[in-house]
């Protein structure tokens, strides 16, 4: 079971939580090209190590935060944000 | 074996009966299946991936084309990826017209395989039932009905006294949680073993002279000319650049053609090329039950309860559920995916409870936003890409071998695969299979 560190419940079930996919920068719906804005939409990093990604605490806090996680080893570290503090060690 | 003398048979020769008997009077072992010979400094196509759709594609250019100073690399072994983690269940049942074409064609090269390619592949012609546990998924059932009888597909949808004369052990009771409220029915859909389509794709394609190199990994794909990278713009990859050859673990090689047919790494090889995909990837776990009498006859699928289940001809139940919920690169298993699986196994047929599940294991899916693949050229000259296969690779892997040997050879996209080239991502004209294929089978 992976257990993913919530910044406000701690360490819980990644059953707990909804995955919300690696974060990217929006960019400006005023100002990007067509093939910006479709390039945020669809493509992905999709590294094998470590990756800054988004999840939301469904049956917790309700809140989204965002983790770095290693997809290859399922390990998280400390987001760079300070004051940032993640709980337990998954 | 020769048919006409001085003449090279395009089929390996076939395995017999009486082969085996003189083979065994004589103490003789059989020969190596396919030749392990140095890597060359140059090939005309340099392959990535040593699976169902590499080999495949290897074999179609050979066979169908000529081009035979062709190499196939695999970083492990011939088939130790998804070609040998799948379910092994073939259909052509999908919900899109593009979708339908492409698996049908799929379908009618698995029927002939065995005597293609002179390799018994065990292709069980045995029906496919998808069942249906809410209004909305039986309004789906009756959609993909109606696409797939326009263009001649064999698939209807039938109601719960069928799926009871089809597969008795289901419990289609209206008690149950989910009570099953019918079923799309697709009789040429069916099972095959997935090794020996592997091994039999290898062989032809040895017979025919391209070289199968295992152990073999690719490190860096080179490439001239293109505007740079995502990590550095002065590399010469990317859009506008020409391939030159390929960085090994045993070498460099030249190659003016380099095409990845890889699943699970095909970011990160894309990547070498400057070439962004949208694709993330996730393990898709499967588990399989000690083996008893046959009482499966069909391969039932349920989208609604995450699971499908088919019986092999050793007895076994096969299972698989849909993508685990997180992008990883891990193929650890877990005990919530076994739990669930389990709970919903048991939901369809209670009877087999007292089962025991032998073993799980996972492999690694790339999965587009559209649950359709991403084929045929890229930004970059000479890098071609057959990859983003999702939870359906295995049942595609013949007619996309023969597409992509096509695009190879011709330089133009097949019309087949039109539908499914990665400019899809920037003009929007997506190809959602999600209907048809979200729960792998």
């Amino acid at each position: 079971m992976l257990l993913v560190p919530c910044p406000n419940c701690g360490p819980r079930n990644a059953s707990d939580f909804a995955y919300g996919g690696e974060s990217h920068v929006r960019p400006n719906p005023n100002q990007a090209t067509p093939e910006e804005w479709r390039s945020y939409l669809y493509m992905e990093d999709n590294p094998a190590g470590w990756l800054k990604e988004t999840w939301y605490c469904r049956s917790g806090c309700r809140r989204f935060f965002t983790v770095e996680r290693n997809t290859a080893t399922n390990e998280f570290r400390e987001h760079p944000i300070p004051g940032t503090k993640l709980g337990g060690k998954a | 074996m020769s048919l006409l003398p001085g003449k090279k048979s395009s089929k390996p020769p076939r395995y017999s009966a009486a082969g085996l008997i003189v083979k065994g009077a004589r103490k003789q072992n059989w020969p190596r299946v396919w030749r392990d010979v140095p890597l060359k400094k140059s090939y005309d196509v340099v392959i990535i991936g040593g699976g169902v759709h590499g080999l495949a594609t290897a074999y179609y250019l050979a066979a169908n084309h000529g081009i035979t100073n062709v190499a196939v690399l695999d970083k492990a072994y011939l088939g130790s990826g998804g070609s040998g983690r799948n379910t092994a269940i073939v259909r052509s049942n999908y919900l899109t017209p593009e979708g339908v074409a492409f698996y049908d064609r799929s379908l009618s090269l698995y029927n002939t395989m065995a005597a293609d390619l002179n390799l018994n592949v065990m292709f069980s012609e045995r029906g496919h039932m998808t069942l249906a546990h809410t209004d909305s998924a039986l309004r789906t059932m009756n959609w993909r009905a109606e696409v797939n009888k326009l263009q001649d597909i064999d698939s209807s949808v039938i109601d719960p006294s069928e799926v009871k004369k089809l597969a008795p052990s289901l419990d289609t009771s209206s008690n149950a949680r989910y009570p099953i409220l019918g079923a799309l029915y697709h009789p040429p859909g069916g099972t095959i073993r997935h090794d020996a389509v592997v091994w039999g794709y290898a062989r032809g394609a040895d017979h025919l002279g391209v070289e199968m190199h295992q152990k073999t990994e690719v490190l860096d794909i080179l490439v001239e000319g293109g505007e740079g990278s995502a990590t550095d713009a002065h590399d010469g990859k990317g859009a506008g650049g020409k391939v030159t050859g390929v960085r090994t673990n045993k070498g460099d090689i030249s190659a003016p053609i380099v095409v990845n047919c890889t699943a699970g790494w095909a970011t990160l090889i894309s990547d070498m090329a400057g070439v962004k995909l949208p694709i993330s990837t996730r393990p898709l776990q499967a588990a399989v039950t000690e083996p008893v009498k046959v009482f499966l006859p069909t391969v039932v699928v349920s989208g609604s309860l995450h699971v499908y289940v088919s019986q092999t001809d050793r007895g076994e139940l096969v299972f698989g559920a849909s993508v685990d919920p997180f992008n990883t690169y891990s193929v650890r298993g877990s005990l919530e995916f076994t739990e669930e699986l389990a709970g919903h196994v048991l939901e369809l047929m209670p009877g087999i409870s007292k089962m025991r599940l032998l073993r799980q294991w996972a492999g690694l899916c790339d999965m587009t936003p559209d649950y359709s693949p991403v084929m045929g050229f890229t930004p970059v000259d000479g890098f071609l890409c057959d990859v983003g296969w999702g939870t359906y690779g295995f049942k595609a892997g013949p007619v996309s071998g023969e597409q992509m040997a096509e695009c190879v050879a011709t330089q133009m996209t097949p019309k087949l695969i039109e539908p499914f080239r990665l400019s899809r991502f920037s003009t929007g004209a997506l190809v959602g299979e999600k209907g048809a294929a979200a729960v792998g089978h």
